[in-house]
């Protein structure tokens, strides 16, 4: 461990870090691919499939892995079984940070791992790079969620890109007036929805705070909500421990959320699409916007564990979930962007692709996507320490009191 | 006859009976390794765990001795907050659960036929063969803002408490409460009802009676119950994640350490104060005699 902190405190010195541009929209295209200062153990990607194992043990994030069982219209891994013959289990999870800890177990061969879980499972070696040119369909991905720096290091893809969406400001139509345009009615000390606002479990919600006060406290000069220096931080900590009385709860399984906004405990909070979408589908009056100060997001990739002895089924699955086919479904069913422009033909909606903007590089560079902070600012700044996901952690229970 | 005497079991059953100390081996070796390896053995990794750390980055455990985690515990007030949180709703759910369950229990022992009495230890025993998870959320719905608490109150001008440490403190009281009632019906059974008569022969209202007799017999068995109530309130975490609001109790801690940050040393860590805490509180109660109930 002590080599491998060495390690990192010496490529920050070599300067590595320019590259790490992070995630923020305006540096994004200047962002060299992968470099966030530090290596990953070497691993080699597979060179070419072998025989099918006859299973596949899938981690994912609710709706990515639908076999009939929750809603019998929604199933696209019983055609994959039947054309492969690789038995799919899944198991779901609930936060990227039990993503983590489960993929540690080792028993799962492929994960939909976001943004502030794929860097983690890259540094402590749980996940290998993936050859791309054995997914097929990885071709028609659209160029600009290629290589990126929570899916590769050092121009090595770590995955294939499945799809994106933001954290949504969510709210009751019928309780909440004007309509909010503004992370305001949850930040604001005279929010009228004390005590009925949701905000999300995790200490990844710090990002949410941190990009609201990049637009309403520009003197801080954050310039990316996942690297904050001690000032910074310190910020939006005080920004989220003054919301906490005014929040009812906070929320981490999407169902709870659903079930407060129904009965009316919950009428202003950061949702997923996927929950307003099931919350307005069982009669309950909600609408969602991205806000003006922007939103926290996702982009999600697969990839494949180290020690999975099922690669061929994982390649196999890697390429199916990506087919335009299999692509579409997930993204109309979780409501989000898909990552494979043949995909918009397919769905059952064909506005799905306008609505969630898909293929519009400017609207997804918006989003601030989910990213690991590390001690290295991913912002780029050299002469500053930034807090780690540790720290982050740390204060997330001090915020919740 | 020769034959069955000579038989290996007879001669193994002579040769156990010559040696006492080997029979009592075979006789405990089984329950002693169950406590030894898996209950105490997982209570002394846990312990070891607490010393360690874990790269931030990675994730990964590193086997390192050091005093950092307890000195984090320590000193960042919002541990203490949560314990003393934690300990005040552990003991306000004792105290209305020894409330409710008092009488309940001493109508079962005292007065109910016997027909009755079976009816309502079943009927004690009912919500224990229920999950706890539907159990916790129907309070859930119970409490919501529109749910069956306001309907109920609202015409008397009163609300729902709503989600946070109150909500947490009815719930763990009605889920802990077959806990508290079952000891102390056991330990008024055994109250003879000669006793209560020669109290009552001797001139004493009931009341003294109550006050006199019947409560410093059956405080043992209180005291049972609340070793249940008590402890498993102290380290439940679902309940005050389903209608805790924004509240947290040392058990989220514990939760938040291993499934958020991936920190297996530092749950470890804080899953020490409970075991503490609970170790005080045995050694308090072993005085009264409770422990002999048990």
């Amino acid at each position: 461990m002590k080599n491998r902190k060495l390690a990192l405190a010496g490529l920050l010195g070599a300067g590595l870090l320019v590259a790490a541009c992070g995630t923020s929209g305006s540096n994004s295209t200047a962002a060299a691919p992968g470099g966030q200062g530090f290596t990953p153990p070497k691993l080699d990607a597979l060179a070419q499939l072998g025989q099918l194992e006859g299973q596949v043990n899938v981690l994912a994030w609710p709706g990515y892995a639908e076999n009939g069982s929750n809603d019998p219209a929604v199933d696209w891994v019983t055609g994959f079984e039947k054309e492969t013959g690789c038995k799919v289990n899944v198991k779901a999870f609930g936060t990227s940070d039990e993503a983590v800890s489960l993929m540690k177990t080792g028993q799962y061969d492929v994960i939909s791992a976001s943004g502030d879980a794929s860097l983690r499972l890259i540094a402590s070696g749980d996940v290998e790079p993936v050859n791309t040119a054995l997914v097929p369909n990885y071709a028609d991905v659209f160029d600009f969620l290629k290589n990126r720096p929570w899916n590769s290091v050092n121009n090595v893809s770590y995955g294939v890109p499945h799809g994106w969406g933001a954290n949504l400001l969510t709210w009751r139509t019928d309780k909440v007036s004007p309509a909010p345009t503004s992370w305001s009615v949850m930040f604001d000390a005279n929010s009228p929805y004390k005590g009925k606002i949701s905000a999300y479990d995790s200490p990844i919600y710090i990002a949410d705070a941190a990009l609201y006060l990049q637009t309403h406290k520009p003197e801080l000069g954050i310039k990316n909500p996942y690297a904050l220096d001690d000032k910074q931080f310190q910020a939006a900590v005080d920004l989220l421990k003054q919301q906490r009385p005014m929040v009812g709860e906070y929320w981490s399984d999407y169902l709870k959320e659903s079930q407060a906004l129904k009965s009316g405990d919950a009428v202003v909070g950061t949702a997923w699409q996927v929950t307003v979408n099931l919350t307005k589908s069982e009669g309950a009056p909600v609408e969602s916007v991205l806000p003006s100060e922007g939103a926290t997001g996702w982009s999600d990739t697969w990839m494949v564990s180290a020690k999975s002895p099922h690669k061929t089924c994982s390649y196999k699955w890697l390429n199916h979930i990506v087919s335009p086919k299999a692509n579409a479904q997930v993204a109309e069913y979780f409501g989000e962007s898909p990552s494979n422009p043949k995909a918009c033909a397919e769905t059952k909606n064909k506005a799905h692709c306008d609505t969630y903007h898909a293929g519009d590089a400017a609207y997804a560079a918006k989003i601030h996507y989910w990213t690991t902070p590390i001690t290295q600012c991913l912002d780029g700044r050299t002469d500053v320490k930034c807090k780690d996901y540790g720290e982050w952690t740390r204060a997330w229970t001090e915020i919740k009191g | 006859m020769t034959t069955t005497l000579d038989s290996p079991r007879r001669k193994a059953s002579a040769f156990l009976y010559r040696k006492p100390r080997l029979r009592l081996a075979m006789l405990l070796s089984a329950p002693a390794l169950w406590l030894g390896l898996a209950y105490l053995g997982a209570l002394a990794a846990l312990f070891v765990t607490a010393f360690w750390h874990t790269d931030v980055f990675t994730g990964q455990v590193v086997t390192e001795w050091s005093l950092d985690n307890f000195v984090t515990l320590f000193s960042d007030a919002v541990y203490r907050t949560i314990t003393l949180r934690t300990v005040g709703i552990a003991a306000l759910v004792t105290v209305i659960t020894a409330v409710i369950a008092f009488p309940m229990a001493f109508y079962m022992a005292k007065f109910a036929s016997p027909r009755a009495r079976r009816l309502l230890v079943i009927a004690v025993m009912t919500p224990l063969w229920a999950s706890y998870l539907v159990k916790a959320y129907a309070w859930r719905s119970m409490l919501s803002g529109n749910g069956v608490l306001h309907w109920l109150l609202n015409p008397f001008g009163l609300d729902t408490p709503g989600y946070g440490v109150l909500a947490t403190v009815i719930t763990l009281s009605y889920l802990w409460l077959p806990y508290m009632i079952l000891p102390i019906y056991a330990g008024l059974e055994r109250l003879p009802n000669s006793l209560v008569d020669a109290s009552g022969d001797l001139g004493a209202r009931p009341f003294r009676t109550l006050r006199s007799v019947v409560l410093p017999v059956t405080f043992p068995a209180v005291v049972a119950g609340s070793i249940f109530t008590f402890s498993l309130s102290l380290g439940d975490y679902i309940a005050v994640k389903i209608v805790g609001g924004t509240s947290q109790m040392l058990g989220n801690v514990v939760y938040d350490n291993i499934g958020a940050a991936n920190n297996l040393p530092f749950a470890a860590t804080v899953a020490t104060v409970p075991v503490v805490i609970m170790l005080a509180y045995l050694a308090a109660v072993r005085r009264t005699g409770a422990l002999d109930n048990l």
